[in-house]
C-alpha cells in the first residue's frame, strides 16, 4: 500500500475492527481452556477467573486420559480426517483437471452433474449409505467414514478446483506435451504445484466439518475401537450428569490437531495468493 | 528434402471451420512465416503441425514421415511460446534438459548439448536460477534454449516475441535470425506483425479465415501481391486505396498505391488537402485527405516541411500501382 493512502485513523479503524472482531471470535475458544484447567466449583462460581492457585486443577485431563481410549479417538479423527483429504484433493484434482483440460462430449453436463452435489445435502441419503454400509461390511470401520466424507467433499472440490485448472496456462501444458511429458506428469508435476493455494483452500473449507462432525460417527461407526474425538467426547456428556471438566479438557485438546493442520494449510495458502499478486 | 508437407489440412471445432484445405512445403532450411490477422487460424496451424491438435482431415508429414498418428514428442519438433511457458519450479539447465531425459538420452549427451545452448545464448550466469528470477528476455531466450538442446528437425515459434518491449523484440529477432543462419535448421515462426515476417522470413504464407491467401518471398508479396488483403496487410504504412482513381479499375474495385510510391509533384494526378503530418526524422508520413474525400497516406523519405491543411497535388508511376476487382482479387491494369 502506498504511503499517500495511509490514513492514520482508517489504519487505526480498520486495525480496531479487526481486533474487536478477533476477541470475538477468540472468546469462547478462550472460555473454554482456562475452564479446562479449574476445578469443578471454579467453573461455575467465576467461569471467566483465569485459574489461579486454589482453583487450578487438572482432574478434568486426568479423567479424560484415564478414560483410556482417548489417543484411540484422538488416532481414528486423525486417520478419517487426514485419509478424507487426501482422496478429496486427489480425485477432486484429477476429476476437475479432466473437465478443464479435455475437450469431450457432455463435459458441461458432467460439469453440472458434479457440482450438483453442492446443492444437496449427503445427510438426505444418510439411511441409504446406512444400508449400503452394512451390505458391504464396512460398518463400524473408519473406510466407512473416509468414504462417505470424500463424498461429501468432491463436489465443491471439483467445482473450485476445476475454474482454478482453467487458468493454467495452456502453453506450460502444451510445452510438457512437446517434451514428452505424460499426462500424469503434466497433472502432477506442473499443474498440481500452480493451484496450490486452491487445493488449501479446498482442505480447510472440508478439513473443519470432517473434524467436527457427529452424525455420521454416531450413525456409521459408533464402535468402541473405531469412535472419533467427538463421539468419543460424548460419553462426559450425560443426560443428568455432564462432566464438565472433563468435556472442556476434550474440548481444548481436540482444538489442536485441527490448529495444527489449518497451520500447514493456511501458510500454503498465504503464499499462493501473494506469490500470484506480486508476479 | 521436404521439412514439412502439409495435403489438404482441415480442422474444425465443432460446426466451426478454422483451417480450410490448407497446402503448404516447407523446405530443409528455410525459414516460414506464417502471418495473419488474430483469428485467422495461424496459431491452429501451428498446433496442428506440433500435434498438440489433430488435423480433422489430410496429411501432415515431417521430414518424410505422416506423423497424423504420432504425438507431439516424437514428431522431431521443438516449440517457443508467447508465453515462453517454462516450467516453474525446475532451474534453467533443468528446464533445457528435461526434454532430453525424457528421451532417455545420456548424461554426457544431455551436459553436452545443454552447455552448447547456454554459450550460445548467452545465459552462463543463470543456470541455476529459476525462471521467476529471469526478465522476459532472458525468459523467452531460455525457452528458445529448450528448443535448440533437442536438435529437432523443425523448429515451431508461436509468437515469440509479443510480450517483449519494443526494443527487445527488435534485438531477439536478430538473434533468432543469427540462430537461423547457425543452426540452418527448418524453422516456422508465427506472428502478426509484418515486420517480424518481412524482416526474417525466406518463405511468407499469409493466412485469412484458415485459408493460404497468398505464398511467396518477402519481396515478392510486396512487389506482386496477388489480392487486395495481401496487398494491404504487408508494408508500413500500409498501402491506399482508392475507390475513384485516376486510371481505369473494374467497377467496385480499387486501385493500391503504396505511400512510398505517391510523390509530390505539380500537376499531378491526385489532388488533396495535407490533414495530418507525422515526423519521425528519418521520413515524414502526410496524411492526405484527396478531392474525393478518400483518405491516403504519403510516405516522403528524408524531412519535408508541408504544414497540415495545406493544398498537396500527388503522382505516381502506372507500373507501382496495383488495381483490385470488386471481389478483391488483383486485375492487369
Amino acid at each position: 500500500m502506498s504511503a499517500a493512502r495511509q490514513n492514520r485513523f482508517n489504519l487505526f479503524a480498520a486495525h480496531a475492527a479487526l481486533i474487536l472482531y478477533t476477541l470475538i471470535a477468540l472468546f469462547p475458544v478462550f472460555v473454554i481452556v482456562i475452564n479446562s484447567f479449574k476445578t469443578r466449583k471454579a467453573i461455575f462460581r467465576e467461569p471467566l477467573a483465569l485459574p489461579d492457585a486454589e482453583s487450578f486443577s487438572m482432574i478434568g485431563y486426568q479423567t479424560v486420559l484415564k478414560q483410556g481410549d482417548f489417543f484411540l479417538y484422538f488416532q481414528n479423527s486423525m486417520i478419517v480426517t487426514v485419509g478424507s483429504l487426501f482422496f478429496i484433493l486427489l480425485f477432486g484434482a484429477m476429476a476437475a483437471f479432466a473437465l478443464a483440460e479435455y475437450r469431450f462430449k457432455g463435459n458441461t453436463l458432467m460439469g453440472l452433474y458434479l457440482a450438483l452435489g453442492i446443492m444437496i445435502p449427503i445427510r438426505i441419503g444418510t439411511v441409504a449409505i446406512l444400508e449400503m454400509m452394512v451390505q458391504t461390511g464396512l460398518v463400524n470401520t473408519l473406510w466407512a467414514l473416509i468414504l462417505v466424507y470424500t463424498a461429501q467433499g468432491l463436489p465443491l472440490a471439483v467445482f473450485i478446483l476445476s475454474e482454478f485448472m482453467r487458468q493454467v496456462s495452456d502453453d506450460l501444458k502444451n510445452a510438457g506435451r512437446i517434451d514428452g511429458l505424460s499426462e500424469y506428469r503434466i497433472f502432477f508435476r506442473l499443474v498440481l504445484p500452480l493451484v496450490r493455494p486452491a487445493m488449501a483452500t479446498v482442505a480447510v473449507f472440508n478439513m473443519i466439518p470432517i473434524w467436527n462432525d457427529l452424525w455420521f460417527p454416531l450413525i456409521l461407526a459408533p464402535a468402541e475401537e473405531v469412535k472419533t474425538l467427538t463421539l468419543g467426547s460424548q460419553v462426559f456428556i450425560g443426560q443428568f450428569v455432564t462432566d464438565w471438566n472433563a468435556v472442556l479438557s476434550a474440548l481444548s485438546l481436540a482444538i489442536l490437531p485441527v490448529m495444527a493442520l489449518y497451520v500447514i494449510f493456511s501458510r500454503q495458502l498465504i503464499r499462493g495468493i501473494t506469490s500470484g499478486a506480486v508476479k | 528434402m521436404t521439412a514439412l508437407t502439409l495435403t489438404n489440412v482441415c480442422k474444425s471445432f465443432g460446426a466451426v471451420e478454422v483451417l480450410k484445405d490448407i497446402n503448404l512445403t516447407v523446405e530443409d532450411g528455410e525459414f516460414v512465416v506464417f502471418v495473419g490477422p488474430s483469428g485467422c487460424g495461424k496459431s491452429t496451424l501451428l498446433r496442428v503441425i506440433a500435434g498438440l491438435e489433430d488435423a480433422t482431415s489430410g496429411t501432415v508429414e515431417i521430414g518424410g514421415d505422416v506423423v497424423n498418428t504420432i504425438p507431439p514428442a516424437k514428431r522431431g519438433i521443438a516449440m517457443v511460446f508467447q508465453s515462453y511457458a517454462l516450467y516453474p519450479h525446475l532451474t534453467v539447465r533443468d528446464n533445457m534438459a528435461l526434454g532430453l531425459k525424457q528421451e532417455k538420452q545420456p548424461r554426457s549427451v544431455i551436459d553436452e548439448r545443454v552447455n552448447k545452448a547456454v554459450s550460445m545464448l548467452d545465459l552462463g550466469a543463470y543456470v541455476d536460477r529459476r525462471p521467476s528470477d529471469l526478465s522476459g528476455g532472458q525468459r523467452q531466450r531460455v525457452a528458445i534454449g529448450r528448443a535448440i538442446v533437442r536438435e529437432p528437425k523443425l523448429f515451431l515459434f508461436d509468437e515469440p516475441l509479443s510480450n517483449l518491449d519494443a526494443a527487445l523484440r527488435m534485438n531477439t529477432r536478430i538473434e533468432i535470425a543469427e540462430l537461423h543462419r547457425t543452426l540452418s535448421a527448418s524453422m516456422i515462426y508465427v506472428t502478426h506483425d509484418q515486420t517480424e515476417a518481412m524482416t526474417l522470413a525466406d518463405k511468407i504464407v499469409v493466412l485469412r479465415d484458415g485459408r493460404v491467401e497468398q505464398v511467396g518471398s518477402p519481396m515478392e508479396l510486396y512487389n506482386n501481391p496477388a489480392n487486395q488483403f495481401v496487398a494491404g496487410f504487408l508494408g508500413s504504412p500500409a498501402m491506399n486505396f482508392l475507390k475513384k482513381a485516376p486510371l481505369t479499375i473494374p467497377k467496385g474495385g480499387a486501385l493500391g498505391i503504396r505511400p512510398e510510391h505517391l510523390r509530390p509533384a505539380k500537376g499531378g494526378r491526385i489532388k488533396g488537402t495535407v490533414t495530418h503530418v507525422e515526423r519521425l526524422g528519418g521520413d515524414t508520413n502526410l496524411l492526405v485527405s484527396t478531392a474525393e474525400q478518400e483518405p491516403l497516406t504519403v510516405r516522403i523519405f528524408g524531412q519535408d516541411d508541408t504544414q497540415v491543411g495545406a493544398a498537396i497535388e500527388l503522382d505516381f508511376n502506372d507500373t507501382q500501382s496495383f488495381a483490385f476487382d470488386k471481389s478483391l482479387q488483383r486485375v492487369a491494369i
